[in-house]
């Protein structure tokens, strides 16, 4: 199979991530488009990984996981202590920092 | 040479009462006055003993000095804050602390009904004080405190009334030109600095030698400048006549008998730089030359009895400035009609201010007339002084004036005859406004205006006045007596050079008398044998009018320095708002309209940065594309 094809689907996830980011308001789903765009970054990775024939690409997306998971970690805490606070999940009300 | 320990207290005795009665305040009001003369009179007194035991050393013995202490001492370049009294100091010790112990007398009772006496007081000690410093000085630098100390003291005293704003304008205008005489000075001593590495008159004595003549006359012109800015001299003279504003008993001091003298006293300081300077030298003469004419002029047509003298002092001081350009020949005659001109200015200015004094404060001789019977002890020693001033024998003026007048015509070639017909036509002109204002004041028919009752003024004012009528009519016999005052200052000055003599002696002296006899007839028919009105004719002659606006001096000032100067200020004042501030604040100005245009796009939305995050990424990815394809 064209390994190509990787990247195209790769391309694809990123773009809905990117879109989900820019377009929705709850902010789980925010973070999954986050999530989805980190895993098309990951899928990159290891394709081209796999057309160099080399294995740094692969060692790369092992980091980007770590990190991935660390985030979701700090990531999600925020947004449990936001909508705590504020009773609601939208990421645009927490707009304080405007002024 | 003598080391002294007691020269010091020429200069502190003034000082402390100075200090001293501006620092206690009005607690002092009662008896402020007398602490000022008796610091002034232990200066004289300290200055007579100085003077008699100098006259038992012998002559190379005279001078003496006293280190205070090590003012300035970088590598090879020391100067000493010390004090020289030689044969040329005492002479203006004895001149100011004398002169300047009568003036206080005399100001105890002028100055009795202001309310600020005290203060006055202190400020004619501090100007006692500072003057001392100048010509004890032993240094280029030591003198320059002095000389600018002398400058503030008359500022203070110039604008001692100024309540009223002209007076403080007068004051202000005084010190403005001061300034530039100061800045001659300044530069005099940078150059002895630069080329001689010493500053002391010892020390640019010893190196006149080795120095270069380019770098003496430099040093000789700035000297000049310095001492035509002190001395009223052409072309810095315009401040004398404004200077009147002060109390008469300043005029008397500061503006008659010492501090405008200073100048005189520089010059002949300085005689080793002019002796080897002949170009500054010459330029001395003509600046002299052209003082004593335009004083004169002025002195013609002026109503005002303190301007006419004021204008007679600057002419008077040409007439000095005449015999110190002369070189080693003139020197000595020079402070002789500087020390005569002492006595008989100061005290026709304290007549002048005795007469004000009973005229309720007129200055107007216009409006005087007949008060030779009003104030006879006025009139004599006012008299006493107009025959010493015109030259009349034997009075003062006229051996000293006599003296300058023939070193003058005997000065050699065209130079020597131009300067003699200067100095005797001087002496016309001399004699006619003095005769003018004498005439004015006392003899003519009375102009008084309604209301005004002269008297004599009180003791305490006329003492004074007759102690120096007393100097006017001796000073100049004694000066002159076996040459005394000649030879006394002759070590200090390079021998003079045997020269033919152009006129006799006798000649000049019948010259001089003959300059006197017209002047005083022209005037006496002018005025004694004509009414004088007591309103100053205005259909007068164009010569006339540009006399009495002081032959456009301020005109010339105005158009030449002061607009230029106001133009060049305005224009920067101009460039300052607009270009320099324009900047800073068109600096300013962009960053805060740049933030503001940049502070839209902190919208506080999280999904607004993200998009413009991608955007960003987007641009940077289609950049690269652009570069790498």
């Amino acid at each position: 199979m064209d390994p190509y094809n990787y990247l195209y689907l790769a391309a694809l996830l990123f773009t809905i991530g990117a879109v989900g980011v820019v377009v929705r308001r709850n902010a789980i789903v925010v973070f999954m488009c986050i999530e989805l765009m980190l895993n098309a970054g990951n899928l990159t990775l290891v394709t081209f990984s796999r057309i160099n024939g080399n294995l740094n690409g692969q060692v790369v997306a092992f980091f980007t996981m770590v990190v991935a998971a660390c985030e979701v970690v700090v990531g999600l805490a925020i947004i449990v202590a936001i909508y705590r606070s504020r009773r609601s999940a939208s990421i645009d009300d927490a707009s304080l920092l405007k002024r | 040479m003598v080391t002294s320990s007691s020269l010091v207290y020429l200069i502190g005795l003034p000082l402390f009462g100075a200090v001293f009665l501006l620092l206690i305040g009005r607690k002092a009001d009662k008896w402020g006055h007398l602490l000022a003369t008796a610091m002034s009179a232990g200066s004289f007194v300290l200055g007579l003993l100085h003077f008699f035991a100098m006259t038992n050393r012998s002559t190379e013995d005279r001078a003496i000095t006293q280190t205070l202490f090590t003012w300035i001492e970088v590598g090879t370049f020391k100067v000493d804050a010390a004090l020289l009294l030689d044969q040329l100091s005492i002479c203006f010790v004895l001149l100011i602390s004398g002169v300047g112990t009568l003036i206080h007398i005399y100001s105890i009772s002028y100055m009795s009904h202001d309310e600020n006496r005290r203060r006055f007081f202190a400020y004619l000690n501090l100007f006692i004080a500072a003057m001392l410093l100048l010509v004890l000085g032993n240094s280029y630098l030591n003198l320059y405190v002095g000389w600018e100390g002398v400058g503030l003291a008359s500022y203070l005293l110039i604008g001692f009334w100024n309540k009223k704003p002209a007076y403080a304008t007068a004051s202000k205008k005084a010190f403005v030109m001061n300034r530039i005489g100061d800045m001659g000075l300044s530069f005099a001593i940078m150059i002895a600095f630069a080329t001689m590495g010493t500053v002391s008159f010892e020390g640019v004595k010893e190196s006149v030698d080795r120095v270069g003549t380019p770098a003496l006359t430099a040093m000789g012109i700035m000297l000049l400048i310095a001492a035509a800015g002190k001395s009223a001299q052409f072309p810095l003279q315009a401040w004398l006549g404004d200077a009147m504003a002060g109390p008469t008993p300043v005029s008397a001091l500061i503006h008659a008998a010492t501090m405008v003298t200073a100048g005189v006293y520089l010059i002949v300081r300085s005689n080793f730089v002019f002796d080897a300077a002949p170009t500054a030298q010459l330029l001395v003469v003509i600046v002299g030359a052209i003082t004593l004419i335009f004083g004169a002029i002025i002195g013609m047509a002026k109503d005002d009895i303190k301007k006419a003298l004021a204008a007679s002092t600057m002419s008077q001081i040409g007439y000095m400035i005449v015999g110190a350009g002369l070189g080693p020949a003139g020197y000595a005659f020079a402070i002789m009609h500087l020390l005569a001109h002492g006595f008989f200015k100061a005290g026709m200015f304290l007549g002048a201010g005795s007469v004000m004094h009973g005229m309720n404060d007129e200055v107007n001789m216009r409006k005087y007339g007949g008060l030779r019977k009003a104030m006879p002890i006025t009139f004599i020693t006012f008299g006493l002084g107009y025959l010493a001033i015109i030259g009349v024998p034997p009075f003062a003026g006229f051996y000293s004036k006599d003296e300058i007048i023939a070193t003058a015509f005997n000065s050699g070639g065209a130079q020597g005859i131009i300067l003699g017909s200067i100095t005797l036509l001087g002496a016309v002109i001399t004699a006619f406004y003095m005769t003018r204002v004498m005439v004015l004041t006392f003899t003519s028919k009375a102009r008084w205006d309604a209301g005004v009752h002269p008297h004599e003024s009180p003791a305490l004012m006329w003492l004074p006045m007759a102690i120096l009528a007393i100097g006017s009519v001796t000073a100049g016999y004694l000066f002159t007596q076996g040459e005394a005052l000649v030879h006394w200052l002759s070590p200090l000055f390079a021998k003079k050079e045997e020269y033919e003599e152009l006129l006799p002696h006798s000649v000049v002296s019948i010259l001089a008398i003959s300059a006197v006899i017209i002047g005083v007839s022209i005037a006496l028919a002018k005025y004694q044998f004509r009414p004088v009105a007591a309103i100053a004719p205005t259909d007068v002659s164009f010569a006339t009018r540009l006399a009495r606006n002081d032959l456009g001096q301020d005109v010339v000032n105005e158009a030449i320095f002061m607009r230029p100067g106001q133009g060049l200020t305005q224009g920067l004042v101009v460039m300052d708002e607009k270009v320099i501030d324009g900047a800073v604040r068109g600096i300013g100005a962009m960053a805060v309209g740049s933030g503001a245009t940049l502070r839209r796009t902190q919208s506080g939305y999280v999904r607004s940065y993200a998009a413009l995050i991608l955007v960003g990424a987007l641009v940077l990815l289609a950049g690269i594309w652009v570069v790498t394809q």
